[in-house]
């Protein structure tokens, strides 16, 4: 079974190693999301914001030329249809209204790519909170025009200038801040990362990815079971959307692909479970790119989404107990995958959803297989990255 | 018998904690910085154990913590560099890090390594009790080392008498709610948050740390408390030392008196 326990595992991995200074903050979120979440009122508001504002459901659409291509029914999930470009939104939506209801009043955050940070600006700006995210000073330059979309709506945006300045400092640096203000403020995590309860709390907002391609795939096959479902895993969330209600179904086959950056043994490569062992990183212990001596190796990879040390500790359980299926996609390949998409079906998708397109050379299926592909996020935010690669 | 259990059985005021980066400033220094707090008459040192990733630390202690592993500081440096400091160190010691780097040497490993090269107590911001409870205490315990736990304004009662259970060292009061840094003066509202502490009569002595930097606030913690922890403060006097020695000792001399 993959469930989180109630002390936040999932198997070996999760839980909540966190400062005692932090303790207060999340045993709060802890004792009320449940009964939150699960109220009527919060239901409506969610599910209503879902469809009316984010634009939910999105698309089962079945990628005929892409099918053709690889030789399989291969569906794509729209989260590149969703407001703000990716999947990051359905996630922000439910802390923002969470946060509401447990009378907050700043909300911060941090990002990688931006889309978090993007997603967390518009919920913050639509709901008249105070918004500050955090954001890797090498990330605000590769990740430029994500920086003025946050400020446009409002936010403030704060670099990271400890440590290798990407993703993880961020998060390090939100995780401070959330120490520094532990009454006001909520922080809004961005993916299945993090103390408990954040990453079975993020899943669940995400899970209705899974949720829809269900009932979609019913309408349109007949059956709610794909053999596929393939998704990308940076902290691993659009993933733990995809894979939630199949969690349990063992004849759907889950696969998660992971950035191999320059190659999983070049040295510059974010494929966590392939390079990976136990440790506790933000909160929680999963599987964590390291050295012997226990500090944190930068990762590298061409998608600044998939640019992270570490996975979901639901991820790492998934790849322990072997229910997921991992692969590690290189850049370059990444790059000619997003590029494929677009000359095939007329989608150019984010960087970090081509690396779930590109497992499609690797993975072995049968034709008469049914494979869902989480399209997570649209191109738009990488155009810089496909001009500069330029094997287009 | 533990330093620890020692120390805050025969001295019950004003007791001074001197906490630096293992490898800072430079990748030697360690062992002299260790002397220059003992001499300066400090009443304890904490060793941080350096990390890519201090989630509590501020800007100071995060920037010794990256000196420090840019020098080669790693666990196993570190316990070499130990290896004879009780030739040399009377004081109790105590090394403070985060969890990761422990998990990876080996908690039991670890342990051992501590009680053979003499230090007495840990701080693991991120070992949270219950964790330590199921996983480590029995470790601890075997190796005769006293686990010191955090507590913060935001910390309920209740929570504080659970650690105040917990606890076998001393109770690390974190000043205000805030990561590590030194800040300008105390506010009353910390004040008020010292004497309510104060007034649940722990079972264990308790040291305030975080925005300690001087002689006045140390004595004004002080004075709610056993004594005080210096940190940030320290590692800047570290960083901008022309004679390490002689400048850690101006220091602590002007801490403990005006
Ligand atoms: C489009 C897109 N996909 C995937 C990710 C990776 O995040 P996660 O693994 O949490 O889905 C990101 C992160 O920024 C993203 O923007």
């Amino acid at each position: 079974m993959i469930k989180v326990d109630e002390k936040g595992f999932y198997g070996k991995f999760g839980g909540a190693y966190i400062p005692e200074m932090l303790y207060p903050n999340v045993e709060e979120l802890k004792n009320n999301y449940e009964q939150i979440t699960q109220s009527d009122e919060f239901k409506k508001e969610f599910h209503h914001l879902l469809r009316d504002y984010v634009g939910r459901p999105t698309p089962l659409y079945f990628a005929e030329r892409l099918s053709e291509k690889y030789g399989a029914k291969i569906y794509l999930k729209r989260e590149d249809l969703c407001h703000t470009g990716a999947h990051k939104v359905n996630n922000t939506i439910g802390q923002i209204i969470l946060a509401k209801k447990l009378g907050k009043k700043r909300i911060i955050a941090e990002t990688g790519a931006g889309q978090h940070g993007v997603a967390t600006a518009t919920v913050c700006a639509l709901m008249g909170m105070d918004c500050t995210v955090y954001m890797g000073e090498i990330d605000m330059e590769r990740q430029k025009p994500n920086v003025e979309r946050m400020r446009i709506l409002g936010a403030k945006v704060v670099p990271a200038t400890s440590g290798s300045k990407t993703l993880k400092d961020a998060t390090n640096e939100a995780l401070r801040q959330w120490i520094n203000n532990p009454v006001d403020t909520h922080y809004i995590i961005g993916s299945v990362v993090g103390p408990h309860p954040y990453p079975e709390m993020v899943a669940r907002f995400q899970s209705v990815i899974s949720e829809e391609i269900k009932y979609q795939l019913k309408e349109k096959e007949d059956r709610e079971n794909p053999d596929l479902v393939i998704a990308c895993v940076g902290g691993g969330s659009n993933a733990a959307g995809a894979f939630y209600h199949y969690y349990n179904t063992p004849e759907v086959r889950l696969v998660a692909v992971e950035a191999a950056g320059l190659g999983v043994s070049s040295g510059k490569s974010a494929a966590t479970t392939a390079l990976g062992t136990s440790g506790v990183l933000h909160g929680s212990k999963t599987l964590l790119m390291q050295t012997e001596d226990g500090q944190v190796i930068e990762p590298h990879s061409i998608s600044a989404g998939l640019d992270y040390p570490g996975i979901g500790p639901v991820h790492a359980h998934l790849f322990d107990s072997g229910r997921g299926e991992f692969y590690a996609v290189e850049d370059e390949d990444a790059m000619k995958a997003g590029v494929e998409l677009s000359r095939l079906e007329g989608i150019i998708p984010a960087i970090e959803s081509a690396h779930a397109l590109s497992a499609l050379k690797q993975v072995r299926f049968n034709s008469s297989d049914i494979i869902v592909v989480n399209l997570s996020g649209r191109g738009d935010k990488d155009l810089d990255t496909y001009i500069k690669w330029g094997g287009y | 018998m533990n330093r620890i259990d020692n120390l805050f059985q025969t001295k019950k005021e004003n007791i001074l904690s001197i906490y630096f980066t293992a490898g800072f400033p430079k990748l030697e220094d360690t062992i002299m910085v260790m002397e220059g707090i003992e001499e300066a008459g400090a009443d304890i040192i904490e060793i941080g154990m350096p990390y890519s990733d201090p989630v509590a630390d501020g800007p100071t202690i995060q920037e010794s913590n990256k000196v420090a592993l840019e020098n080669g500081m790693s666990m196993k440096k570190m316990f070499s560099q130990l290896e004879s400091m009780r030739d040399k160190i009377s004081i109790p010691v105590v090394l403070m890090g985060y969890l990761n780097p422990i998990m990876q040497y080996g908690v039991e490993a670890f342990c051992q390594k501590c009680k053979e090269v003499g230090v007495d107590g840990l701080i693991v911001p991120d070992l949270p009790i219950q964790q330590y409870q199921e996983d480590y205490k029995e470790l601890f315990d075997q190796y005769d080392l006293r686990n010191t736990f955090l507590i913060s304004p935001q910390t309920s009662e209740t929570r504080i008498r659970e650690i105040d259970k917990q606890s076998d060292g001393f109770i690390y009061m974190v000043s205000s709610h805030s990561i590590t840094g030194a800040k300008s003066g105390i506010s009353e509202e910390q004040i008020a948050y010292f004497e309510g502490v104060k007034a649940m009569e722990l079972a264990n002595p308790r040291l305030i740390g975080f925005g300690i930097s001087d002689h006045a606030t140390f004595m004004t913690a002080s004075s709610y408390s056993n004594g005080a922890i210096i940190g940030s403060a320290f590692i800047k006097v570290l960083r901008d030392a022309k004679n390490l020695k002689q400048d850690i000792k101006t220091f602590i001399q002007g801490v403990k008196q005006a």
